[in-house]
């Protein structure tokens, strides 16, 4: 390692970095609508819709038909793969609808999980192979930022050793490689939520996980200013039988970001997890509200957190779309304003809130 | 690593930060006053000056006696061992007038560098065996800081793995073992500037550096808050045949410590190494004017850079005292305006802050 090898040039550098600085522009955040067609019958099912590709297309077109309201407030939009070649009803792709209105486009280039053989049911991702074919070819459709999960949890043995050191490798090498193509990696190393651990038990293992995350990336090479990160909030286990504030939850998470995270990444865009729609907008008003210096820009990336009441509006009837699209754009909006620190949810006074957060010592 | 098992309690994390945050309190940096009797030898040689216990007390009194003018420029005071236990002409402990100034006192707690067989020429350092013992004994004594360096070395083969694993991992041991004594370790990779490699090789090895040490850190479970990074600045090696402006020099430092220290460590106090005292503010000044977002306290820990001037005007005699303790407040007051970014600089230097950074892209 004692000779640099440069990976990119600085022409490539400026490009990576203006992209992802224009995702998380101040306001701006994430719609993940990168459902995979098995996680999209997930979401259709229960609101009586059949999976077909055609109602598919028809869910995402009504929230990438929203008006200039969400011009503001979202900043990239990511992509299954099947999506990035489908068109409105009058024939538009729809890559060129969301890039025409200044939103940059991303694509989700992960194969989804595999098993770690000898560990206690964790995983790692695949999609390596050929990845950087795909990316050039998603470059020239119109992409230019992408998004490969992974997955972590905690419980008496896990996450192990293997499936962290693992999994940031597949991370660093997917970084890597979509740099090379003139794309935005979005690094999501997501630490599930199931389970009954507290809250200081989920920022001990998110500050280990992206501890080696970083390292991975630095061992990779990867340009940090021209990447996102998409982490988990730190947030107790869903059977805690603890409950936290969303200051306290604040807190841990930029504690955590704060001891791992370097100035260089230019965003944090969280993913909302199994988090309510309105729970997630709290969360993350409450984390740009805490009072520690945070040098990243910290937002969102949010599936379910943006789509679920929109979902629950349409129900799969052409009557119900404008209703739906409707409460996507609520949804973006209070999620912009909570980027801000400026959202105020009809439960509390938004001022009140701040006098909440801890003595950081206690984390 | 799934479990945590709380390596400080809340009382002790608040201790050790607030003791950092003290150290590089706005305006302030670190006098580093701990040159070993070997490194003495070679300075008073320098000036004509034998090196006794006595001319070594002497030449620190010069230092310590300096009045209130350094006292919102120096936050902390780095002493070798003997030093600790020596005392003024008055038969005041140095230790003593230190502290009633409300300047911090530090100890260097090495025990120097040892070969690393099958290595090119490469170190780590020694000095872990007993280590908690003389720390508690240093706190009683009137330390709340330590010093611990490592060194580094750039030419063909170097830094190999091993020595950057190795070093690593030292300063953590170390770091660990400080902080369960209630001492605030100042952690030192110091990568040196001799050869003729260029700056951006520089900022390359320190950036793989520092990855490796934040990683360690990590794995040691080091409270971030509680430290303070002593690095490098980057800079080309001494035989390196092209020249970079103060501005360069900045640039890449700042970046390398943007991709690399966390944002929850305090401050980053950087050492002179072979620099000259003028070269060293310079450069401390550009690295504070410097168009990138810095989350930490960027300040100094000089030792030559703020002595050599006092020395060589003492040069033995009783005479010359008053001029020497001038010469080191006169260093002390122009890096403390570096370190907020105000030094107007020699007669090379116009406007402070109205410098070309040039893009961060070529870095």
């Amino acid at each position: 390692m004692t000779h640099q090898y440069p990976a990119l040039t600085t022409e490539q550098k400026k490009e990576l970095q203006d992209i992802a600085q224009r995702i998380v522009a101040p306001g701006k955040g994430i719609l993940a609508a990168d459902e995979s067609t098995g996680s999209m019958a997930k979401r259709l099912n229960p609101i009586g819709v059949e999976n077909t590709e055609e109602n598919r297309r028809r869910y995402r077109q009504l929230l990438f038909t929203a008006d200039q309201r969400i011009d503001s407030c979202i900043g990239g939009v990511i992509f299954f793969h099947e999506t990035l070649y489908q068109k409105t009803d009058d024939g538009t792709p729809f890559a060129k609808l969301i890039k025409d209105r200044g939103i940059v486009v991303g694509i989700k280039v992960d194969k989804g999980v595999v098993p770690l053989a000898g560990t206690n049911g964790e995983t790692t991702t695949q999609g390596l192979d050929g990845l950087s074919e795909r990316c050039a070819q998603y470059k020239k459709d119109g992409a230019d930022f992408a998004k490969w999960r992974s997955v972590l949890k905690i419980s008496e043995t896990t996450p192990s050793q293997l499936a962290i050191m693992e999994n940031a490798n597949v991370l660093a090498r997917y970084a890597s490689i979509c740099q090379q193509n003139g794309i935005v990696p979005i690094v999501e190393p997501e630490i599930l939520p199931d389970g009954d651990h507290d809250l200081k038990r989920c920022q001990y293992v998110t500050e280990k996980v992206l501890a080696a995350v970083y390292k991975a990336l630095s061992d990779h090479h990867v340009y940090l200013e021209g990447t996102l990160l998409k982490p988990n909030m730190v947030t107790p286990g869903h059977s805690c039988p603890t409950k936290f504030s969303s200051e306290e939850i604040a807190m841990a998470t930029v504690t955590a970001l704060r001891r791992t995270v370097p100035p260089a990444v230019t965003g944090v865009t969280f993913l909302s997890g199994g988090q309510s729609e309105e729970e997630a907008s709290v969360n993350l008003n409450s984390i740009n509200t805490c009072p520690q210096t945070k040098p990243w820009a910290l937002t969102f990336s949010y599936g379910r957190a943006l789509q679920a009441s929109a979902l629950n509006a349409w129900k799969g009837e052409l009557n119900n779309e404008k209703a739906a699209t409707e409460e996507f754009i609520k949804r973006a909006q209070a999620n912009g304003l909570a980027a801000l620190g400026k959202y105020e949810s009809s439960g509390n006074a938004g001022a009140a809130a701040k006098s909440l957060y801890v003595a950081n010592h206690a984390y | 690593m799934t479990h945590q098992f709380p390596t400080l309690s809340e009382a002790q994390k608040r201790e050790l930060h607030e003791t950092a945050l003290r150290i590089v309190s706005p305006g302030k940096g670190i006098l580093a006053a701990d040159e070993s009797v070997g490194s003495m030898a070679k300075r008073l040689a320098q000036v004509g000056v034998e090196n006794t216990e006595e001319n070594r007390r002497q030449f620190r009194q010069i230092l310590f006696s300096a009045d209130d003018r350094i006292n919102s420029c120096i936050g902390g005071v780095i002493f070798f061992h003997e030093t600790l236990y020596q005392h003024s002409d008055n038969g005041v402990a140095f230790v003593k007038m230190i502290r009633d100034r409300g300047i911090l006192v530090g100890v260097k707690v090495d025990k120097g560098v040892v070969p690393l067989a099958g290595t090119c020429g490469e170190t780590t350092t020694q000095g872990l065996d007993g280590l908690a013992e003389r720390c508690a004994q240093y706190k009683k004594d009137g330390a709340v800081f330590a010093k611990w360096r490592c060194v580094l070395k750039i030419s063909d083969s170097n830094p190999s793995k091993l020595a950057i694993a190795e070093n690593a991992n030292t300063l953590a041991r170390y770091s660990s073992i400080c902080q369960q004594n209630g001492i605030v370790p100042v952690i030192e990779p110091e990568i040196l500037p001799d050869g003729d490699h260029d700056l951006k090789r520089c900022q390359y090895v320190t950036e793989k550096v520092l990855a490796a040490v934040y990683k360690a850190m990590s794995d040691h479970h080091v409270y971030l808050e509680g430290t303070l990074l002593k690095p490098n600045m980057v800079t080309p090696g001494h035989s390196c045949p092209t020249k970079y402006s103060p501005e360069e020099v900045a640039m890449a430092s700042v970046s390398a410590m943007r991709r690399t220290v966390p944002p929850a460590v305090p401050g980053i106090c950087f050492l002179s190494g072979g620099q000259s005292e003028e070269e060293a503010s310079i450069h401390l000044n550009a690295i504070n004017n410097c168009p990138l977002a810095k989350p930490w306290v960027l300040t100094f820990s000089f030792g030559r850079a703020l002595q050599a001037s006092a020395l060589r005007a003492w040069r033995g005699h009783k005479e010359n005292e008053k001029t020497a303790t001038e010469q080191f407040i006169k260093r002390a007051e122009v890096n403390s305006l570096a370190c907020l970014g105000k030094y107007s600089g020699g007669d090379n230097h116009g406007e402070a802050g109205h410098r070309i950074f040039g893009s961060c892209h070529a870095y």
